[in-house]
């Protein structure tokens, strides 16, 4: 199936939760905030948000800025 | 020496009263190095989206030590209430502060912030429990508005983001100051170390500044003179300056017991 994830088209296996998504993607959850079509999802739950088709996905974190 | 002192924004206490962006650094390695010789304890940092085809890149997160610094995230580049509150939740959730540098921006070519949305997202963000620190004009009646809508600060900015031409109207800076109770910051425009001592010694809380230090040919030696205008400046505020006089000198020596 398909998820937008940051604004890109991305291919994903059906049954893919957050957390599983972020082990995926090399991602350190400590350092992140993730978003599930536009809701934001506590870390505590990354676990129990499985993914569907057509979800959009946010994952932000910090960068340099002023 | 005065004893030292701390400047409280909401619940969180700094030490320094120079707050430092996190932007523009030609390295990780630089901008560590600048954060330490500014002595800060407070860096800004914003919210964006983890770049996911190049993960080779290293994270900023990596490069400051939390013990040390406060993270205060922004709201930078957002244009609405929905995109600035939106912002300042997902910055929550990582889970590293709950302050929020709020910047509602209101003209693409001079960042001037648009200030009834600005007062909305501040309505919004401090009833959600978010410590709001507003970017927005020298201008009095919105600072007031803004520490009526609960905001942790005021941060009235020198001169636009970004351009270094230091504190334009210090008349309209001194009247916030002079009228505001919760902490004023000085904000964006800062160019050199004098415009921190300026802010300062009219009796700024505190100043944020980043292209200052970041783009400065020597950035780790103009944050320290940075750190240093910031201590000056506040030191001769606390310490009360004369009167300015314009039509008249005053010798500085005695005027009896002169040779004949």
């Amino acid at each position: 199936m398909d998820i937008i994830l940051n604004g890109e088209k991305k291919q994903v296996h059906e049954g893919l939760n957050i957390a599983e998504l972020l082990t995926v993607l090399n991602i350190k959850t400590e350092q992140v905030a993730v978003e599930l079509n536009l809701a934001i999802i506590n870390k505590n739950y990354y676990e129990n948000k499985i993914l569907e088709n057509e979800d959009c996905v946010e994952i932000i974190s910090f960068v340099g800025g002023g | 020496m005065t004893k030292k002192e701390i400047l409280k924004i909401g619940k969180y206490e700094f030490s320094s009263r120079l707050l430092v962006g996190t932007g523009k650094y030609a390295t990780f390695k630089l901008m560590t190095e600048a954060l330490e010789a500014s002595g800060t304890d407070c860096v800004t940092v914003a919210v964006r989206r983890v770049n996911l085809t190049d993960q080779s890149k290293e994270s900023l997160l990596d490069y400051i030590d939390r013990k040390k610094y406060k993270i205060l995230p922004n709201t930078a580049a957002c244009y609405t209430v929905d995109e600035a509150v939106r912002t300042a939740r997902l910055a929550r959730e990582v889970g590293l502060s709950d302050m929020i540098k709020l910047e509602v921006i209101g003209d693409q070519q001079t960042l001037y912030p648009d200030l009834t949305a600005l007062i909305e997202a501040t309505k919004i963000l401090v009833k959600e429990g978010f410590t709001v620190l507003p970017y927005t004009s020298d201008d009095l009646i919105t600072a007031l508005r803004l520490e009526d809508a609960g905001a942790a600060c005021v941060m009235p900015l020198g001169a636009p983001i970004g351009s270094g031409l230091g504190i334009m109207n210090l008349h309209n800076i001194q009247i916030i100051i002079n009228r505001l109770n919760v902490p004023v910051i000085v904000d964006a425009g800062v160019g050199t170390a004098s415009d921190v001592a300026i802010a300062m010694e009219l009796g700024a809380d505190g100043v944020l500044l980043n292209t200052g230090i970041a783009l400065a040919k020597n950035p780790v030696q103009m944050a320290q003179a940075m750190k240093l205008a910031c201590e000056a400046g506040r030191l001769a505020y606390l310490s009360g300056r004369i009167p300015k006089k314009y039509f008249e000198a005053s010798p500085s020596s005695p005027e009896t017991g002169k040779i004949k």
